[in-house]
C-alpha cells in the first residue's frame, strides 16, 4: 500500500512554490531593521551572558562545611561554694531554691542580659506523676530564678522522642514555664543547623538552633532507669539537642554520651530527683515504677553529678558506666565525687 | 420591580458554610490547651458535617442496625428537605459550593447557547439515583462503600490527605528561598510570613499520605468537569443529592412559572445549577432543583417565583423508571458479595492491615467506615494512611497504621474521637489501657493493634554484633513488651562482645509500632508489627491465654 502521507506532501509542494514569488511584500525601513537587529542581538548577548555566568557557577555540589563550635558555658570554680549540692525532703520549688542558694545563687550562673536556654527532659508523652519528664515545677522555678538574675530571654525547649506537642502539653512543662514567662519552643524541623560535634564517633549532626545561640545553658535532666546504659541522667539529656537519626547513637552509646558532653558543657546542671523512674525506663508509664525521693542534685561537674546519682539510687558504680570514665579522661569532670566539695542538706 | 435578593443570601450562606467546613477541617488536628491538661481532646465539633449528613446516617443504620452517636442530628437536614426540597445542596454543601464557584468561571465550551443547552434537564442525571440505590443495597449487605462517593467523605479525604499537604509543600517551597535571602528585607518578610502561617494553617511537620496524588487528582477532575457541565458531580453522581432529591418529592415549596409574562429569554437556564428546567413551557423537575434561586434572580420579568402550596404541573419524583431502579438494586446486591468473594477477608487478610485503636472487628468496621479520612487527618504522627489493596477491594481508602511512618501514640485516642460512624468506636486513654496507673492492671485488657516480631537477620544485636535496643527504649508499656537477654557474640575481628539481644513478649505487646518506627533500619525495619493478636478479632490470636 502506498504511503498516503508522502502523496499528500507531494501534492502540497507545488502550492508552496506557487506562493513564493508573490509580489508586493513591504520592505522594512533601515531604522526598523536596525532596531530589530538590536533587539535580537541584545537578547542573544543576554542569553550568552547568563549562560557564561551560570556555567562559571556550576560546581559539583559540596555540602556546607559544618560549623565547629564547641559550646563551653562552664562556670568557674569558686572555693566558697560546693561543686555538688544534694537537697532532700522538700517540694520541687523549695528544692530548687535551696540548691541554688547552696551553690551561690542564680546570679553566679546567669548574668544580666543573658539569653538562657533551659534543657529539661520533655522526651515522652507522659504526665509528671509518671516521672518520664522533668518535673514542671522544677522547670518553672528555674525560669523564675533566671528572670530574677536579670536574664534577657529564658527559653525552654527539648527535641522530644514522642510527638512533641503531646510531650510539651502532657508533661505540664509548657504550661508551667509559660506561666513564669519563659519562651517555650517546640522543635521546629526547620530550626536545625549542621554542626561538627568534634567527637570520636559523633561528627556532623544537626543541632537544634536555640542550643547553639544561647549565652547560658542549664541542664535540667530527670534521673531514670535505661535499658541499655542502666541509667539516663544528666549527660544523656544532651541527646535532646540533636535532630537527625538519633536512633543510631545507641550503637556506641558510651562514646556518644562522652562526645555529646564534650560538645555541650553546661553552665549548671540541676538533676530532678523529686520522682525517679526505677524500672522500665526511660519511658515508664506505670506508677509502680516511680519512687518519690523529693531530692534535687545540682552542681557544676556533670560527671560527678551522674556518678553520684547512679550510685545513690541504682547502686551503680562508675565501673558499670564506662561513659563516666571516658568523660573524666577528656577532662569534663570527676568520677570520684567523694573527692569534691559536696554539700548535703535536709529541708523541713 | 427589583430583582430578587435571594441569590445574594444564598451566596452568603454558601461562603459561610464553606468557611465553616474549612475551619473545622483545620481544627481536625492536635489542639493544645493553654493549661497543662493531662488529656488531649479536640476542641471543635469537627464531625459536624457528617452528623448533618442523612446519607451517612441512613447507611450507618442499614449496615449496623444502629445509629452512632450524633448521627440523629442529620434529621436537621432531612426533615426540612421534606418540606423545602434540596436547599442543602444549593445553600450549604461545600462540595456544591466549590463546583458552583468553578462552574461560574469563564469557559470556552460553556457559553451562550451551549450553556443554555447544557443546563436543560438530561436523562443521565438519573444516574445518581442508581448510585444511591446501589449504595443503600450495599449497606443492607453490611458495607458502607457509598462513603467513596459521599460528598463530605470526598471533601475531607481530598483536602485532608492531598490538598492541604500539597498546600504545605507549596508554602514551604515559596518561603524557604525568601528566608534564605541575603537581602534583609526579603528575609524578614519571609520569616514573618512563616511565623504567621505557622501558627495558623501550617503543620508542625510536613504531612504525607499514601495515594495523596490520586486523591487530589480525582478531586480536581471533579472541579474541572464542572467547567464543562455545571455541577456535573451533583447532577450525576452525588448519592446524598440523590437521597435529598428523592425525599423532596413531598416538598410543599415549589417553583411557580407565570406563563403569561415569560418571553422564553432562557436567562433562567443560563444560571441554573440543578438542571431542573425552570423555563416556561415544560414541567419543573423538583428532585433536580437545588433551590439556588438563580432562576428567580435572573428572570427579567419576575415570571419565576418560589411559592408554598402551589398547584401546577411538575415532575416531582426522580425520573428513574423501573429498569434503572432494578439496575441500581442489582448492582448493589451484586457488588458486596462479589467483593467479598475475593481475597481480603478472613484469613487471607493482609498481615500489615493494622486498624486504629478502638476499631471494630473487620465486618463491623467495613459496615461503618465511610473512608472519610478524618482519623488520618487528625493523627498527630500521620501514622494512619488510606489503604490501596491491604483491606481488599472493598476496603479501599480505609485507614491502616503504617508504623514505619508513625506509631500509635500511647495515650492518644483522637482518631476514635473524630470517627463519625463508630467504625473506630470512641475510647478513652484509660480504655486504651497502654499506660496504667497503680492498681489499674487488673481492670481490663488493653486495646491491641497487633504484635511485633523480630527479623533477626537484620537486627543489629542479633545479626551484626552491634549494640542497639532502641526498640526497647521506645516500648511504651510497663512492664516493657521487649525484654533483653545478654549474649556473647563474636564480631568480624574475632573479638567476643557481650550484647543485649531483644525479644518480644507477645502477652504484653500492644502493637503500637513504636519499636518499628524507632528501628535504625528504616527502610525495612528489623522489628515490625503484624495484625495477629489484634484485640478486635477473636480468631486472630497467637496465645491461648493472654496475661
Amino acid at each position: 500500500m502506498a504511503d498516503p502521507t508522502i502523496n499528500k506532501n507531494d501534492g502540497q509542494a507545488p502550492v508552496e512554490i506557487a506562493l513564493a514569488p508573490e509580489v508586493g511584500t513591504p520592505r522594512l525601513t533601515r531604522r526598523e531593521a536596525m532596531l530589530q537587529l538590536l533587539r535580537v542581538g541584545g537578547g542573544a548577548a543576554g542569553a550568552a551572558g547568563v549562560g557564561v555566568w551560570l556555567s562559571e557557577h556550576s560546581f559539583r555540589p559540596v555540602p556546607d562545611k559544618a560549623e565547629q563550635a564547641r559550646r563551653d558555658h562552664r562556670t568557674a570554680d569558686n572555693p566558697q561554694f560546693p561543686h555538688l549540692t544534694v537537697v532532700q525532703g522538700g517540694e520541687p520549688r523549695a528544692l530548687v531554691q535551696r540548691a541554688l542558694a547552696d551553690l551561690g545563687g542564680m546570679g553566679r550562673f546567669v548574668g544580666h542580659q543573658d539569653v538562657v536556654v533551659l534543657k529539661p527532659n520533655i522526651a515522652w508523652d507522659r504526665t509528671p506523676e509518671q516521672a518520664a519528664n522533668t518535673n514542671p515545677e522544677v522547670v518553672a522555678e528555674v525560669v523564675r530564678q533566671c528572670w530574677q538574675a536579670g536574664a534577657k530571654r529564658v527559653i525552654v525547649t527539648d527535641v522530644s522522642c514522642n510527638e512533641p506537642r503531646r510531650c510539651f502539653q502532657r508533661s505540664g512543662i509548657q504550661a508551667a514555664a509559660r506561666a513564669e514567662g519563659a519562651e517555650v519552643l517546640l522543635p521546629d524541623p526547620e530550626m536545625y543547623r549542621e554542626v561538627d560535634l568534634g567527637g570520636v564517633v559523633l561528627k556532623s549532626w544537626p543541632v537544634f538552633t536555640p542550643f547553639l545561640e544561647a549565652d547560658k545553658i542549664i541542664n535540667l535532666p530527670i534521673a531514670k532507669h535505661h535499658g541499655l546504659v542502666g541509667v539516663t541522667l544528666g549527660m544523656k539529656n544532651w541527646y535532646g539537642i540533636l535532630g537527625g537519626e538519633r536512633n543510631r547513637l545507641h550503637q556506641q552509646i558510651h562514646q556518644s554520651l562522652c562526645d555529646l558532653a564534650n560538645f555541650m558543657l553546661p553552665t549548671l546542671t540541676m538533676m530532678d530527683c523529686y520522682r525517679i523512674l526505677l524500672r522500665n525506663g526511660p519511658t515508664g508509664g506505670n506508677l509502680e515504677d516511680v519512687a518519690t525521693k523529693k531530692t534535687m542534685v545540682a552542681g557544676t561537674d556533670p560527671v560527678a553529678l551522674d556518678a553520684y546519682v547512679a550510685k545513690a539510687y541504682w547502686n551503680l558504680d562508675a565501673e558499670r558506666l564506662p561513659y563516666l570514665h571516658m568523660a573524666a579522661a577528656r577532662g569534663l569532670g570527676t568520677v570520684d565525687f567523694e573527692t569534691l566539695a559536696v554539700k548535703i542538706s535536709q529541708l523541713g | 420591580m427589583a430583582r430578587s435578593r435571594l441569590p445574594l443570601w444564598r451566596r452568603i450562606s454558601q461562603i459561610f458554610f464553606l468557611l465553616l467546613f474549612l475551619g473545622l477541617l483545620f481544627f481536625t488536628s492536635l489542639s493544645l490547651f493553654p493549661g497543662g491538661a493531662t488529656e488531649i481532646h479536640l476542641r471543635a465539633p469537627v464531625r459536624l458535617f457528617f452528623e448533618w449528613d442523612p446519607l451517612v446516617a441512613l447507611v450507618n443504620a442499614l449496615a449496623s442496625h444502629a445509629l452512632y452517636r450524633g448521627l440523629l442530628w442529620s434529621l436537621l437536614i432531612l426533615l426540612p428537605t421534606l418540606f423545602l426540597g434540596r436547599f442543602f445542596c444549593g445553600w450549604i454543601c461545600p462540595m456544591g459550593t466549590l463546583q458552583h464557584f468553578v462552574g461560574n468561571l469563564p469557559s470556552e465550551t460553556k457559553r451562550g447557547k451551549q450553556r443554555i443547552d447544557s443546563n436543560r434537564y438530561k436523562r443521565w442525571q438519573t444516574s445518581k439515583y442508581v448510585v444511591l440505590l446501589a449504595g443503600l443495597v450495599a449497606a443492607c449487605f453490611g458495607s458502607a462503600v457509598i462513603g467513596w462517593l459521599d460528598p463530605f467523605s470526598l471533601l475531607v479525604r481530598s483536602f485532608g490527605l492531598s490538598l492541604l499537604p500539597a498546600f504545605n509543600v507549596a508554602v514551604h517551597a515559596i518561603l524557604t528561598p525568601l528566608e534564605h535571602s541575603h537581602i534583609a528585607a526579603i528575609k524578614a518578610t519571609g520569616e514573618t510570613l512563616h511565623g504567621i502561617l505557622q501558627i495558623t494553617v501550617l503543620d508542625l511537620r510536613q504531612p504525607h499520605f499514601a495515594q495523596g496524588l490520586i486523591l487530589g487528582v480525582l478531586f480536581l477532575a471533579i472541579l474541572v468537569a464542572s467547567l464543562r457541565v455545571t455541577r456535573l458531580w451533583c447532577r450525576s453522581i452525588c448519592p446524598l443529592g440523590a437521597l435529598l432529591g428523592a425525599v423532596s418529592r413531598w416538598s410543599v415549596l415549589g417553583l411557580h412559572k407565570d406563563p403569561d409574562s415569560c418571553d422564553k429569554c432562557n436567562r433562567c437556564l443560563m444560571h441554573c445549577q440543578g438542571g431542573d428546567d425552570p423555563i416556561g413551557g415544560v414541567p419543573w423537575r423538583k428532585a433536580e432543583c437545588l433551590m439556588c434561586m438563580n432562576c428567580v434572580g435572573s428572570c427579567p420579568h419576575n415570571s419565576l417565583v418560589f411559592r408554598f402550596f402551589r398547584k401546577e404541573k411538575e415532575v416531582a419524583s426522580p425520573d428513574l423508571g423501573r429498569r434503572r431502579a432494578i439496575t441500581g438494586v442489582a448492582a448493589g446486591a451484586a457488588l458486596v458479595p462479589l467483593m467479598r468473594a475475593n481475597t481480603g477477608m478472613g484469613k487471607s487478610r493482609h498481615e500489615r492491615l493494622l486498624r486504629p485503636p478502638g476499631s471494630l472487628d473487620e465486618p463491623g468496621f467495613l459496615s461503618r467506615c465511610i473512608r472519610c479520612g478524618e482519623c488520618m487527618k487528625v493523627c498527630p504522627n500521620t501514622a494512619l494512611h488510606p489503604t490501596l489493596e491491604q483491606a481488599g477491594i472493598e476496603g479501599l481508602w480505609t485507614p491502616t497504621l503504617v508504623p514505619r511512618i508513625g506509631y500509635c501514640e500511647p495515650s492518644c485516642v483522637l482518631c476514635s474521637e473524630v470517627c463519625p460512624t463508630g467504625a473506630i468506636w470512641q475510647i478513652t486513654p484509660k480504655e486504651k489501657g497502654w499506660v496504667v496507673g497503680v492498681g489499674a492492671q487488673q481492670q481490663s485488657q488493653p486495646v491491641r493493634l497487633g504484635t511485633a516480631f523480630y527479623d533477626r537477620s537484620r537486627c543489629l544485636p542479633w545479626a551484626m554484633a552491634t549494640d542497639c535496643i532502641v526498640c526497647e527504649e521506645w516500648c511504651p508499656v510497663s512492664p516493657k513488651a521487649i525484654y533483653v537477654q545478654e549474649a556473647q557474640v563474636i564480631d568480624s575481628a574475632g573479638i567476643t562482645k557481650t550484647l543485649k539481644q531483644p525479644r518480644i513478649d507477645p502477652s504484653r505487646c500492644v502493637g503500637c509500632g513504636a519499636c518499628e518506627y524507632a528501628c535504625p533500619l528504616q527502610e525495612h525495619p528489623a522489628v515490625y508489627v503484624t495484625s495477629i493478636g489484634e484485640s478486635r478479632s477473636p480468631s486472630s490470636q497467637i496465645l491461648l491465654n493472654r496475661k
